[in-house]
């Protein structure tokens, strides 16, 4: 491992991993009403397949769409009570499906399911799964666009967000179903190569991955811990030295990358089974016990919550993701998605609400920015809607990381600035 | 009610603690100011200091502007232009000259980090205008009169000076409090590179052009020894760490300021050779001010994919 192997800028945050360990990890119960949004997954929404009344099993499809959309199932039996615009981690709000659960969670029977590579991208269609990383891209699409170009398929088990788990500890129990389902992407893919990548800070998840590669003919890259190593470009660049850059897929590099809990979710999905449950973090400080929850898709946030003892009176901001990259939620109503991977409360000494306006050019945004930009420059060109400069200084490559907004010691409000930029760049046509 | 954006969380560094890191890297110039030239020098930091942080406040509270004095950068810019006047230098020119960067320099170029010319350097030239003779005679240390003839100025002729390298070196010449001690100076130039508030790319440009620029155009003296006199000689040891370093003024891309210190320290030394003061550093520097933002928008860090790593 070179020094051209490691990718430049990014941040140490402290990890506050310890917070939720990734062992062991506590069911929480499926409440008696659970929504499931139309739209987990980038892409045009689900139209929904079932109606007010309908009785549905666990596993049913509830609905579906075309192109980019990817459906979703009934994490639970019961009888649907409508169409609802609800709450969502992500998005604001979105219709979702609500079922009135009958606790008997009646489900139907695994579909058929072929072994053939060729057959796996359907499969993993009609079951569902969309990126568990956060960008909850159709996995079914990634894999047949990846075929043929893709050599190097990445594992991704770096969660490089502070507090976040999920992924920790769902391959210090399953790294086998994790490789398992990794090593079907590659045949389905046609990549020689299948490399697990997971930051030192998981000793635990690197020797359950190190044992479960023997089998699975991988190779395990344990990198150093730095945030973003799991954003997909720097990923890349880590364990192969190869650059993405703005515009470019990973298979143009000749890779594809997966987040752990996908490759698990694809292995489920060739043998029939469809995506209705995760593992979400429940952490922060203001929760009594945090931990690592498996909940239903649909599960309200404050259930899981309440599953991890409940929130203190301190806590200043709950948010559905990691501390870098996470939204802030406004309702506990909004449910667990395929791609919710924490929920966390933060008090006020853990999250910061402080806000300047006054940019000093330090410089330390540029040092940290992992896509080599001057954010400094992007703070100015918005503030003065200058495109051309922002063009110039190719505000677009941001991947709005957040890295520059963590160390900026005036305190900018850089990503939302940067997400400003953006649109003025975009309206006025500019690359 | 607009929903916090993310990151959620940020890392504890804040404007003053910068700022506080700079006084910090100051003191021992300060110090070694004090010991070489009497308690005066100490006399001539304070009133500068509090002058351009008093003016700052007034212009704040005539400008009804929250009070910016707090984050420090006021203090740094006063103590900055101390560090660059004779400890002989009457007071009433001192506070003119804090004032005169508080207000002109900065307050007028629109605040904090909008200033294209480092303030301090700008106000010294202002006052090295208006009033030559205070800044051109210096205090000798171990002597009672003042001297218009630092080593710079034997260097004019051109000659090596009379004082020796390790004189040089240790400061015990005449010349501004703050610039002829070189070991305090890299003292403070490393704690600042440990703390991050600067990267060594400006001075190590700076003074590796100015080097350079000396060894190439020696004057008839022996090259080395020229260089060693040039880089140890005047403001340009403090200059290169503190005062190139601004932020505000300098450019911000890795390739920019490594172009930034070598424009800088090659004009130090070019103009020394030609110019009408034995000492062109302010000068130099203020020149590499004024382009700092071209060599930004010319020298943009090198685009991620865009280089070798990129092809499949």
């Amino acid at each position: 491992m070179g020094l051209k192997r490691l990718f430049s800028g990014g941040v140490h945050p402290d990890g506050r991993k310890a917070l939720a360990p990734p062992s062991p990890v506590r069911a929480v119960e499926a409440p008696a009403l659970v929504a499931v949004p139309l739209r987990q997954h980038i892409g045009p929404p689900c139209g929904p397949l079932v109606r007010a009344g309908d009785r549905v099993r666990r596993g049913q499809k509830l609905g579906d769409g075309e192109g980019l959309c990817v459906p979703v199932h009934a994490p639970v039996s019961g009888v649907v009570r409508g169409v609802e615009t609800r709450p969502h981690p992500a998005l604001g709000t979105c219709e979702a499906i609500v079922i009135e659960n009958d606790f008997l969670d009646l489900a139907l029977p695994p579909a058929e399911a072929s072994a053939a590579p060729s057959d796996l991208a359907r499969a993993v269609r009609e079951a569902g799964v969309a990126g568990m990383g956060g960008a909850a891209f159709s996995t079914a699409v990634k894999i047949t666009s990846s075929a043929g170009a893709a050599k190097t398929l990445i594992v991704n088990a770096c969660e490089c967000e502070p507090y976040v788990n999920a992924d920790n500890a769902l391959v210090c129990e399953h790294a086998e179903l994790v490789l398992q389902g990794a090593r079907r992407i590659a045949a389905a893919v046609g990549a020689n190569e299948l490399v697990a990548a997971v930051e030192n800070d998981k000793p635990r998840a690197a020797a359950a991955l190190r044992r479960a590669a023997a089998l699975a003919d991988a190779r395990v890259a344990v990198l150093p811990a730095r945030y973003p190593q799991g954003s997909e470009k720097q990923l890349i660049r880590a364990v192969t030295g190869r650059e993405a850059g703005y515009g470019r897929l990973p298979r143009d590099v000749g890779c594809a990358v997966f987040n752990a809990a996908t490759c698990a979710a694809v292995e489920r999905a060739a043998h029939g089974e469809p995506l209705t449950e995760r593992i979400v973090t429940v952490s922060g400080r203001g929760v009594r016990r945090p931990g690592n929850f498996r909940a239903r898709i649909g599960t309200p946030v404050s259930a899981l919550i309440d599953a991890a003892g409940g929130m203190a009176e301190n806590t200043a901001r709950v948010v559905a993701g990691g501390p870098m990259m996470g939204f802030a939620l406004d309702s506990l109503d909004a449910p667990v998605t395929k791609g919710l991977n924490a929920v966390l409360c933060l008090t006020a000494d853990e999250c910061s609400d402080a806000e300047g306006d006054v940019c000093i050019r330090c410089g330390k945004c540029a040092a940290a920015c992992p896509m080599r930009l001057l954010p400094l420059e992007f703070w100015r060109g918005e503030r003065f809607a200058d495109a051309k400069a922002l063009a110039h200084f190719h505000v677009c490559d941001c991947i709005e990381c957040g890295c520059c907004a963590y160390v900026c010691p005036a305190k900018l409000p850089l990503v939302r600035s940067i997400r400003a930029a953006k649109r003025i760049v975009k309206e006025c046509d500019l690359p | 009610m607009t929903l916090p954006s993310s990151p959620h969380i940020r890392a504890p560094h804040t404007t003053g603690g910068v700022m506080r890191g700079v006084l910090l890297a100051l003191a021992p110039g300060l110090a070694a100011g004090a010991f070489l030239f009497g308690p005066r020098a100490l006399v001539v930091a304070l009133v500068c200091t509090a002058a351009c942080a008093g003016a700052e406040a007034l212009f704040c509270l005539a400008a009804r502007r929250p009070l910016a004095v707090a984050d420090g950068s006021a203090a740094v810019t006063g103590l900055l232009l101390a560090l660059t006047l004779p400890a002989s230098v009457p007071l009433w020119i001192a506070a003119l000259g804090g004032a005169f960067a508080a207000l002109v320099c900065k307050a007028l170029a629109g605040g904090i980090g909008r200033n294209v010319f480092n303030p301090a350097l700008a106000a010294r030239a202002f006052l090295l205008l208006a009033f030559p003779a205070a800044l051109t005679r210096f205090p000798v240390p171990g002597a009672d009169a003042l001297s218009s003839a630092t080593p710079l100025h034997d260097m004019v002729r051109p000659a090596l000076p009379d004082a020796s390298v390790w004189q040089l070196f240790f400061g015990s010449v005449g010349g501004c409090i703050g610039e002829t001690c070189v070991p305090a100076i890299l003292l403070g130039g490393i704690y600042l590179l440990a703390r991050r508030v600067i990267s060594p790319r400006i001075p190590l440009a700076f003074l590796g052009a100015l080097a350079l620029t000396a060894l190439l155009t020696p004057h008839g003296q022996p090259p080395l020894a020229w260089a060693a006199c040039q880089l140890f000689s005047g403001g340009a040891m403090f200059a290169a760490w503190f005062m190139a370093t601004d932020c505000a003024a300098a450019p911000a891309s890795p390739r920019a300021q490594l172009a930034y210190g070598a424009l800088a320290g090659a004009l130090t030394a070019l103009l020394r050779g030609a110019g009408l003061y034995p000492e062109s550093v302010t000068y130099a520097i203020l020149l590499a001010n004024a382009a700092s933002w071209a060599l930004d928008w010319l020298l943009l860090p090198g685009r991620f994919g865009a280089g070798e790593g990129a092809a499949v």
